[in-house]
């Protein structure tokens, strides 16, 4: 019916009786960037959590791919071998090695075989510019570096959506870039992307649509260009002066 | 301008070096801290002489008899004579060669440990040895002689008792401490309230109540084999206590790793056996090994329904009316062995750690 590929229509999220997700209606197209931003607790790392399923939601319904969120383990089983996760504080596995990181999912998941799963793994690792570490452990990498393999882990099950929860508010200034690089060659590569993320300048260049949130709801969703020379409401106006003031 | 002049590197001081400052700094640093060290060292005097004197300068080896100790030292000729029940209890002396058999190939396979590198092979291994090491024990197959669990006895037992608690709690423990932190409120409260019952009594009455009162449901006639009951008692104790050792190693985990397990797609026990467990493990590996050095100590309760253990042979050999009052050398032989036990045992941890450390890091 539709080529969205994301598809969230009235999604209501209650923690307790703190109501952090408000009507949330939002579509994602096969392809798209999207970059969501706001201000601290307004609920984005809370939205993109329920993609994947890491937070359960009491209203509302979220489709991936085809299928329809719900308590099923089957379905939820399938929509995380089909979305990725990066997430701020990188997430690795310390006891295993960086290739075990990667190769994890692949072999117990998807059960192949080891060796194909090594190459596949290797490739990614190289794709992101640290496959000489990958006998290290975790603990042995910068932080920049840690992201990176984080998002290498997360591209070994070819996902079809990408969710990246602020990436580099983690990270040392001097490392930022090389973790944003990586990820403006995957934008162009054409993977649907969604990213909570505050470096203004990647959503310039790569998003297709800009969401601003602000206590649970969507405020303001625009591409790049009105977002920024054009802003609606107060709200935005208000946030982009404080994030770009410096 | 100033030229950067690399200085030169110099021996320290030589009194801050050597084993003079160190006794100084260590050991006389203040009155208080001298009084304490001429107290020890008087402490030790009283003490050391006096036992080598006994143990081993006047101490008497050889012989057969009681009447071979003459010198007024141990007599170790006691234990000499006395060692295969200490070791082996009322083995029947013919059949001890199992026993020697099954330690043999206890050694043969730590041997192998060290080059299979394969987990599944090495596990696999550790089950058919347990079987084999059951079946030459045990008897009753393969036209050995089944040798009753009355008979068993000495250090034997207490090795038994001790492998089958830790073996077999430790799994336990692991499903009771995951349950503990399910999100299933009925699970959780089965594992609570199991873990706060067992935690609320002491191992004597879960001696007793395996021993004594469970006997009490088995249908009339029913009989099950006392060792067998001991070991239930105890394997149910231990667990208890492994699964909080363990829950406390899991509530070290954050959140992020079951979070990354879970984005990746890995089931509820590829994330807990795979990702999590691991982990938890590592931090808890110095508790739980106290936790088992407690339970090989702890051993020696089961003399109180009637098994006789490595300690309760120093009793029931010393009162061979040949032998009577030798406890004293009885008692220093079992607590050495007790000691060496459990030495290992908290080096081979110590070990596990560093293993685990070189790892992450
Ligand atoms: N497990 C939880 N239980 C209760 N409240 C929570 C929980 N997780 C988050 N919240 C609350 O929900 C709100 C939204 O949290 P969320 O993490 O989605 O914000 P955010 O927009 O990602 O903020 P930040 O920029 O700080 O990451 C916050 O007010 C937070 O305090
Ligand atoms: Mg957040």
């Amino acid at each position: 019916m539709s080529e969205n590929i994301v598809e969230i229509k009235n999604l209501n999220k209650w923690y307790g009786e703190f109501h952090v997700l408000k009507d949330i209606n939002l579509s994602v197209k096969k392809g798209e960037i999207i970059v969501v931003c706001g201000p601290s607790g307004s609920g984005k790392s809370t939205l993109i959590r329920c993609i994947n399923y890491l937070e359960k939601f009491q209203e509302g319904s979220i489709v991936v791919d085809g299928v329809q969120l719900s308590d099923d383990i089957k379905k939820i089983k399938a929509i995380r071998e089909d979305v990725a996760m990066v997430f701020q504080h990188f997430n690795l596995f310390p006891h295993l090695s960086i290739l075990d990181n990667l190769t994890l999912a692949p072999i117990w998941v998807k059960k192949k075989p080891k060796k194909e799963a090594v190459a596949t793994a290797m490739k990614f690792l190289e794709r992101v510019g640290i496959a000489d570490q990958a006998d290290k452990y975790p603990n042995q990498l910068s932080g920049g570096q840690q992201q990176r393999v984080a998002i290498a882990r997360s591209l070994c099950k070819n996902p079809n959506v990408m969710l990246f929860d602020e990436p580099t508010s983690a990270l040392d200034p001097e490392m930022v870039s090389e973790v944003l690089d990586v990820m403006i060659e995957l934008a162009q590569e054409g993977r649907t992307m969604i990213c909570v993320t505050h470096e203004m300048g990647f959503a310039k260049k790569v998003a297709d649509r800009i969401i601003f949130m602000d206590a649970g709801q969507i405020v303001e969703e625009n591409t790049p260009q009105e977002f920024f020379s054009n802003p609606e409401s107060d709200r935005l106006k208000l946030f982009l002066e404080q994030i770009l003031s410096h | 301008m100033a030229i950067f002049e690399q200085k030169k590197t110099r021996t320290a001081p030589s009194n801050t070096q050597g084993i003079i400052p160190w006794i100084r700094e260590n050991l006389f640093s203040s009155p208080l801290n001298s009084i304490m060290t001429f107290l020890g060292i008087v402490f030790l005097y009283w003490i050391i002489p006096p036992f080598v004197q006994w143990a081993y300068i006047d101490a008497n080896f050889s012989g057969t008899t009681r009447e071979a100790c003459t010198s007024g030292g141990a007599c170790w000729v006691f234990v000499k004579m006395k060692m295969d029940m200490f070791m082996y209890g009322f083995y029947p002396q013919n059949e001890i060669w199992r026993l020697k058999t099954a330690l043999g190939l206890f050694i043969v396979l730590l041997v192998a440990f060290k080059f299979i590198r394969n987990y599944k092979i090495s596990f696999l291994l550790l089950n058919i040895y347990f079987l084999v090491a059951f079946i030459l024990v045990n008897g009753g197959f393969f036209g050995l002689e089944h040798i009753p669990t009355d008979k068993w006895g000495g250090l034997m037992l207490t090795v038994v008792v001790a492998a089958v608690g830790i073996i077999c709690s430790f799994p336990i423990g692991i499903i009771v401490a995951f349950g503990r932190a399910s999100d299933l409120p009925i699970i959780r409260s089965i594992c609570i309230t199991y873990v706060e019952f067992i935690r609320g009594v002491p191992l004597i009455t879960i001696l007793f109540m395996s021993s004594i009162i469970l006997p009490l449901f088995f249908p009339e006639g029913m009989t099950f084999d006392k060792l067998l009951r001991a070991l239930i008692g105890i394997t149910l104790f231990q667990a208890a206590y492994v699964a909080e050792i363990i829950r406390g190693g899991l509530q070290s985990i954050s959140k992020g790793q079951y979070e990354a397990a879970d984005a990746v797609g890995l089931s509820y026990w590829q994330k807990m056996l795979l990702v999590i467990l691991p982990q938890a493990l590592k931090v808890a590996i110095p508790n739980l090994v106290g936790a088992f050095i407690s339970l090989f100590q702890d051993t020696t309760l089961v003399l109180i329904i009637g098994l006789f253990d490595l300690l309760a042979m120093v009793r029931i050999t010393a009162a061979d009316s040949t032998w009577l009052g030798m406890e004293t050398e009885g008692y220093v032989f079992v607590t050495f062995i007790f000691w060496a036990f459990c030495f290992t045992m908290s080096r081979y941890s110590q070990k596990l750690e560093r293993q685990f450390d070189t790892n992450l890091r």
